[in-house]
């Protein structure tokens, strides 16, 4: 556990027990969990100061629920970082890599692929809300 | 072309070592048409020909055509031996033409996979019967390869839902275990009820949509064994009522079956209950604190009774309303978040209502309530044959 004020993230997620995993995890990491369990509820949360990092689900009530809610925090300040958890390559075939298609286009930071390894998401936290280090 | 009736072209090859017969059929199908108002369209020819053997083989190759006119008899070889030496004989329609119409070219011919036979001379207004007769057979065959590619499909697009629906309970499960192993709420067992808790019922949710998917699979493939007695109603309709009371008072929702004192309809007394208990499990389910489920049965003329199901619940708007049926469709929104199910309820109920030549049908006011009618009709007693081979295997 960190001893400095802990830093809120943002959870989306519309699964109940996925979202209750997460908000162990996340704590035992020292981090407080701002959660919502849809878009439509995460809307209103995206505030200036509300969460230092965000964890979202891609497909929610819409198909593209994570990636509308990552253009709108990256609207309000583009060094949150947002991390995108989806399963969709497993489901849809689809790919969406960072490395290979660094295009804007999508508005995240890291997409990581269900089966969710919580290892990684702490990793990818780490990373990114890393003290100190600057954005691209 | 902005003709309203879409003009669609089928490629016919006339192989005849005889000009005149060449140029009389090919005249016989100019500006010839077939309307084939069942599939929506007009079909006209367009013509090629070959005067030998080694030509006709040599047009198939270049490209398949739909239709192939050929003559018995050629100068360099038999039109069975074109057929035999075509490539892809199993794409176009073949119409023998023979001098004399021998059963035994018939037959040679019919196995090597010909559709039709003109015999010589023939009419113009033969030729066309007999072409009319052929692009029918292919704008059917046509049809019936869209459907099967389209129940493909739905098929494919049943077992992705299905996955994505089995995975989701294994993956929540999975998440609890791991935190268990790593010991993430300390030592102490009760700081994990609430995760054993929800992992039990996830697991159950798991039980439901397996049961509920042989359920429907048995009902679709037709082989679930009937067992057709004399079924009283409003007895079932209770024991159905019953079996909701648990989650009713869970619920704070009151059930009640208005009916006859007796009900009797022949039925299979499984099927009976599945159709009842899947109307007020919904109706139960998706419904408010203090609210009503009714199940009303009434007789509607012999060996016919009329179902009905209604609730004081959250109700469906008319976007929701038309995509109920639809297999794995729950409703996602704020009044129904909590609420377990297969999403396969629904189907099951239309599919048992249809063995008893029901149709059901929804209607709803959003934050208002749900209903669901049918009428239930005596079953038909199973032929005896059918029993004693079921008796047999």
């Amino acid at each position: 556990m960190t001893s400095k004020a802990r830093m809120k993230i943002l959870v989306v997620e519309d699964d109940p027990d996925m979202m209750e995993q997460m908000r162990i995890y996340l704590e035992s990491e020292g981090y407080e969990v701002v959660a919502a369990s849809n878009q439509k509820e995460a809307e209103p949360l995206i505030r200036p100061g509300a969460f230092g990092a965000a964890v979202l689900d891609l497909m929610m009530e819409n198909p593209d629920s994570g990636f509308v809610l990552s253009h709108r925090i990256k609207k309000m300040d583009a060094r949150i970082p947002v991390i995108i958890v989806t399963s969709v390559t497993r489901e849809t075939g689809f790919y969406f890599d960072k490395a290979r298609d660094p295009k804007d286009w999508i508005k995240a930071d890291a997409i990581i692929h269900k089966e969710l390894r919580f290892e990684q998401l702490k990793g990818e936290l780490r990373r990114l809300t890393g003290a100190g280090e600057g954005h691209e | 072309m902005s003709d309203p009736e879409p003009l669609h072209l089928l490629d016919v090859l006339i192989v005849d070592d005889e000009a005149g017969m060449r140029a009389g059929a090919e005249r016989s199908l100019e500006g010839f048409t077939v309307a084939l108002p069942d599939f929506g369209e007009t079909v006209a020819f367009s013509v090629r020909s070959a005067s030998t053997g080694a030509e006709a083989l040599e047009e198939l190759g270049a490209r398949t055509p739909d239709i192939v006119l050929l003559d018995y008899k050629l100068p360099d070889m038999t039109g069975i031996d074109v057929l035999a030496a075509a490539p892809g004989a199993a794409d176009f329609l073949t119409i023998m033409i023979t001098a004399f119409a021998s059963l035994e070219v018939a037959v040679t011919a019919t196995k090597r996979g010909a559709f039709d036979f003109l015999a010589k001379p023939f009419t113009p207004e033969e030729l066309r019967a007999t072409v009319t007769k052929a692009a029918r057979s292919i704008y059917l065959q046509r049809k019936a390869r869209r459907l099967e590619e389209e129940k493909r499909q739905v098929r494919f697009e049943f077992i992705r839902v299905l996955a994505h629906e089995l995975k989701s309970p294994l993956a929540a499960v999975e998440g609890y275990m791991h935190l268990m192993k790593e010991r993430m709420k300390g030592p102490e067992l009760q700081a994990y009820d609430q995760m054993i808790e929800r992992s039990v019922t996830r697991i159950g949710g798991m039980r439901k949509l397996v049961m509920d998917l042989l359920d429907l699979t048995r009902l679709e493939s037709g082989r679930k064994k009937r067992a057709i007695e004399t079924v009283d109603l409003a007895r079932s309709a209770a024991l159905a009522a019953d079996a909701v009371a648990e989650m009713a008072a869970a619920r704070k929702v009151e059930v009640k079956v208005d009916s006859p004192a007796s009900l009797p309809l022949r039925a299979d007394p499984g099927e009976i209950d599945m159709i009842f208990s899947n109307l007020l499990t919904n109706a139960v389910k998706y419904n408010k604190e203090g609210g009503r489920a009714v199940l009303e049965l009434r007789p509607a003329g012999s060996g016919t009774v009329s179902v009905r199901c209604s609730d004081t619940g959250i109700g469906m708007t008319e976007e929701e309303l038309a995509k109920l049926f639809g297999e794995f469709v729950r409703m996602k929104n704020e009044h129904t978040r909590g609420i377990d199910g297969s999403g396969l309820g629904l189907s099951i109920l239309r599919k048992v209502a249809a063995l008893y030549g029901g149709e059901v049908r929804a209607s709803s006011r959003y934050g208002e309530g749900s209903s669901f009618e049918l009428t239930l009709r005596d079953a038909e007693i199973p032929a005896p044959e059918a029993d004693t081979a079921l008796k047999g295997a």
